[in-house]
């Protein structure tokens, strides 16, 4: 009995191959089969019916006339066919807003250094200390390529800013400013010394995650004048970006702390044996770990805060969103919203898929990284 | 059914996982009231090959009878089949919700439509012989390792088996607890219960075992009474295997 | 006892101290801030207000109500009931649906189960607030109501909302809901004492006809009884509107649909997640105890399933109530547009935020509190 059976493929009926695949995922059963073919044909029409809306009668340009462009030829095709001469024309007011047209140059670069930052930030090699200067850096940079007013660049005010640069200062620098903040709330949301201070922690990520983020922007646009001394005002973009800083903090306090639990006790007890005080431990054992443990929540959560920014419409600031909307109150363009809302929902799913992926890979690399 | 016919029978059982052969023409017969233990480096089928006893893995082509019934697609004789055939895993799968107890009494009164009182006091009767009567109203995450697997064993004893196949029941253990597990299964093997064991327990198999079958690559490759497998094993495989194991205890 | 600088007790006293004063000071001066405002704006404090009349326009309400004649509080509370009623329907409606599709996430046929996972990953991605807007300009591009679609007798789906038929009140009616309930108690009964029965002979009665009677038998002979009353409501269109029947607003309808959608995207990847989370193990250890498919879902899979789905669930419960504060967007009356409303004409800014945040802390308070109870009533015992 020493010679050894020889390994041999599966039968014909068992092989793989597309047919066997689809045999075994699509028609198993007689039930799947049914599924699959209703599925299969809601599928065809429905992608037949986009195909049909959205290319083959579609609109892609408008002739120009007297007063602007004329939209007739949508309108007669309106139900029929998509109108995307409505983005042909206005993509620079939606991704720009009110930004005067001649300086739009600006913000495109900010928005290629945001994106820039996202990439950077995203790459393992870059997480040293050195990041947190590149992100100073990055909005040192921002701040003067929209407001101006040095180094030649005409002078923007902020009631000016609109569009897509909106929605990605909001949601960055929220991020950005939250993060010191929230770690600093995760730590005393822990502390077992300071009673008080964590009982003030807990009132203030509890309150805020109680109450829904229009409720902050509400009191960011009509109760925050009341609690300044008189004759001092804030605008409007920045009170809100104060807002949503808060609003992040508490997530991500809770994000940093759900980190901060899953480290093993040893760590901290090894540190302590060492006889490291208790910032030494914090900043050398504690923190450098748990930071890199919670990166795949806090992708998440940025995530949810970077589509909450939409928000901000409602006490008028003029983001993505708004400047969409905006877009198309025109009476000529009147009646083309869905068109925008489909460019709108590419560039929102665009940046938030983008991120989830990222996350999702990361987490699957740090548990095999855990594991080993 | 007659004493004489076997209790399993494989015969020429192939089994692909997409197009890894993992069993290779395994066949096998398993007397009423042999006591079999299965050896065998780790991807050598032998999990995989118990495991389509009771199908939990389903083979492609061969035949596999159990207690005189064919394994088939047909789900009333595998219902039948599940009855008689009791297992052990190696990760224990107790249900955590609910207590030792409702652990052992869940099966006889669902399937074999017991009396709630006669299924306890069955339960109560195997967790003495088990020797935990005491924790039969803790829940799983309260006992310890070994005592989870003893449990396991009572569990499927509750069901009165014909046989009981054991997935390599100690190697989720540790070393201070797979004796009493052992001992466990010792007691079981005197009442003259027909076991399939997959272990790398050698002490185990050379005390209990009627015969020891090893299996490598799929196939098996030598089979015989312990005492003729650990001694003069005819093999180089065996060879190979048996020094490696020694080696490693 | 000597006090030093290295007494870490002392330490710890001195920095709460010290940062519980900056609160406070802080605090102080926003209020000081705030007093010398209202003084100068001439505003009123106080919750005055609510007892006067409010002249806000209200569109739907669960209460009567007459603009310029009812009070604040009236309107408020109005509002809140808007919020809950499409709170409770979107959590009812996206539970629905989320489980639904995680379920078909996991579904053994690969094209279901992609488009739930392209459903799941695009929908997500979208904020809740374009998606609300997509909606509630869709059901604006529908026909008038005078070339209202009419898919189903009693059913038109216009740009003035969607009008159903309904079933005129009738006290034989209520009584048929009484017997209803009386029946849910006698199933409930009935399965106690089909219990019983087991545990005494091991043999469940069979109760499906039993319980089906209770539940449908009981209320239909009750309603027969009392003289078979029937009479629907048809909407019907008369002049540019309907009437009759019963109607939703498209602004419900948007904001409910907005939310469903993507809320549901939420709770299937908890579903999937809490399926998967029983160990394959526990499907094993189950079958090769003979236990059949249906009662292993029920007794095994389910229970433990549970456990790790409800936490997060509830969360997302919490989240559907806090993003209907969106319903301001589309002009839907909820808590949040009547308060924004309110504080507008009054001024009062500060008291109608602390009214929205007084009641949504009390939403997420009791959600929590439920939650908390539930997570310490289902806990698994470790040691």
């Amino acid at each position: 009995m020493s010679t050894s059976i020889a390994a041999r493929p599966r039968p014909a009926a068992a092989r793989t191959g597309p047919i066997a695949w689809a045999r075994a995922n699509l028609f198993n059963t007689w039930w799947s089969t049914a599924l699959t073919l209703a599925l299969g044909y809601l599928i065809l029409r429905g992608a037949w019916a986009f195909l049909d809306w959205g290319v083959i009668h579609a609109i892609w340009q408008v002739p120009q006339g007297p007063k602007g462009p004329n939209t007739d030829i949508c309108r007669a095709a309106a139900g029929t066919g998509a109108c995307w001469a409505v983005i042909g024309e206005k993509y620079r007011f939606i991704l720009f807003g009110f930004y005067p047209y001649a300086q739009q140059w600006r913000p495109a670069i900010v928005i290629a250094l945001f994106i820039a930052l996202y990439c950077i930030s995203a790459n393992r090699r870059f997480w040293r200390k050195e990041l947190a200067l590149i992100w100073i850096a990055a909005m040192v940079l921002i701040g003067i390529l929209m407001w101006g007013g040095v180094f030649g660049l005409t002078l923007v005010t902020e009631s000016q800013w609109g569009g897509l640069p909106i929605t990605l200062i909001l949601a960055t620098f929220a991020l950005a400013l939250a993060f010191p903040l929230a770690v600093l709330v995760a730590l005393g949301r822990r502390s077992t010394r300071l009673p008080a201070v964590k009982l003030l922690c807990v009132m203030y990520v509890e309150l805020i995650r109680g109450v829904p983020l229009i409720t902050l922007l509400f009191m960011a646009s009509v109760m925050f004048p009341l609690f300044m001394p008189n004759g001092f005002d804030v605008d409007k973009l920045l009170r809100a970006q104060v807002a949503i800083t808060l609003f992040a903090g508490a997530y991500l306090a809770e994000v940093v702390r759900a980190g901060l639990q899953s480290l093993p006790k040893g760590q901290a007890e090894a540190a302590d044996a060492l006889g490291l005080s208790y910032w030494k431990k914090t900043l050398l054992v504690v923190l450098p770990q748990a930071l890199r443990l919670v990166i795949p929540p806090l992708v998440n959560t940025f995530i949810g805060f970077f589509k909450d920014t939409s928000l901000v419409l409602i006490i008028g600031i003029f983001d993505l969103l708004k400047s969409g909307i905006t877009a198309v109150a025109e009476p000529a363009w009147q009646g083309f919203g869905n068109e925008v809302y489909i460019v709108l929902a590419l560039i929102y799913f665009a940046f938030c898929f983008a991120m989830s992926r990222y996350s999702r890979g990361l987490e699957r690399e740090l548990d095999r990284a855990r594991r080993r | 059914m007659s004493d004489t016919q076997p209790a399993i029978l494989l015969d020429k059982v192939n089994k692909w996982y997409g197009a890894m052969h993992v069993l290779r023409d395994v066949s096998l017969s398993v007397g009423q009231k042999e006591r079999v233990v299965v050896c065998g480096p780790s991807g050598s089928g032998k999990s995989t090959m118990i495991r389509c006893i009771n199908r939990l893995e389903v083979h492609q082509e061969g035949r596999i009878v159990v207690d005189g019934t064919e394994l088939t697609d047909d789900l009333r004789a595998l219902d039948t089949i599940r009855r008689e055939v009791g297992m052990v895993f190696q990760s224990f799968n107790l249900f955590p919700h609910l207590t030792i107890l409702e652990n052992c009494t869940l099966a006889p009164i669902w399937v074999r439509k017991m009396p709630k009182a006669e299924a306890e006091a069955l339960a109560m009767e195997y967790l003495a012989r088990v020797k935990i009567p005491e924790q039969a109203k803790k829940y799983p995450g309260q006992l310890s390792g070994g005592q989870q697997q003893r449990v396991a064993i009572a569990r499927a004893l509750c069901m009165k088996p014909k046989i009981m196949l054991f997935d390599e029941p100690t190697s989720a253990l540790d070393p201070e607890m797979i004796k009493e597990v052992l001992d466990t299964m010792i007691g079981l093997a005197e009442t003259g219960m027909t076991m399939v064991c997959v272990t790398h327990e050698m002490g185990f198999a050379r005390q209990v075992a009627d015969r020891v079958i090893f299996m490598d690559r799929g196939e098996v490759v030598e089979q015989g009474p312990p005492t003729q497998m650990f001694e003069s094993p005819q093999t180089d495989r065996l060879k190979l295997f048996l020094g490696q194991i020694l080696r490693g205890h | 006892m000597r006090l030093s600088w290295s007494d870490p007790r002392l330490r710890n006293l001195v920095w709460q101290i010290l940062i519980i004063g900056a609160v406070v000071l802080a605090g102080w001066y926003l209020a000081h801030n705030t007093n010398r405002n209202l003084e100068q704006r001439h505003i009123a404090t106080g919750f005055g207000f609510l007892g006067q009349a409010a002249s806000i326009p209200i569109g739907e309400s669960l209460l009567s109500y007459t603009p310029s004649v009812s009070t604040y509080g009236r309107a408020l509370l109005i509002g809140v009931l808007n919020t809950l009623k499409v709170a409770v329907a979107g959590v009812v409606l996206a539970t629905v649906l989320g489980t639904l599709v995680g379920i078909a996430r996991l579904s053994p046929n690969w094209l279901l189960s992609r488009i739930a996972a392209i459903y799941v990953e695009t929908v997500r991605d979208i904020p809740v607030l374009l998606q609300l807007f997509f909606w509630y300009g869709l059901l604006q591009t529908l026909p008038p109501p005078r070339a209202a679609f009419h898919p189903l007798p009693g059913v038109f789906l216009s740009n003035r909302g969607v009008k159903l038929p309904t079933i005129a009140w009738h006290a034989a009616h209520f009584w048929a809901l009484v017997a209803f309930l009386a029946g849910c108690v006698l199933v409930w009964l009935i399965g106690r004492a089909a219990d019983r029965r087991q545990a005494a002979t091991g043999r469940r009665p069979r109760t499906w006809p039993t319980t089906l009677a209770a539940l449908l038998g009981l209320p239909i002979l009750v309603w027969l009884g009392l003289g078979a009353p029937l009479h629907v409501d048809m909407p019907a269109l008369h002049g540019f509107n309907f009437q009759g029947g019963i109607s939703i607003t498209p602004e419900y309808a948007a904001l409910l649909t907005g939310l469903v959608v993507y809320t549901a995207t939420y709770i299937a990847e908890i579903v999937r997640s809490g399926i998967q989370a029983v160990a394959a193990g526990q499907w094993e250890a189950a079958g090769a105890l003979g236990l059949p498919r249906g009662l292993v879902l029920r007794r095994i899979v389910l229970p433990q399933a549970l456990r790790v789905i409800v936490p997060p669930m509830t969360s997302q419960y919490l989240n559907l109530v806090k993003n209907s504060s969106l319903a301001i967007a589309i002009g839907y009356q909820d808590i949040v547009s009547i308060a924004d409303t309110t504080l507008n004409q009054t001024g009062q800014s500060i008291e109608g935020i602390a009214i929205i945040m007084a009641v949504y802390l009390t939403f997420s308070l009791s959600i929590s509190l439920f939650m908390n109870w539930y997570n310490a009533h289902i806990a698994l015992v470790e040691r």
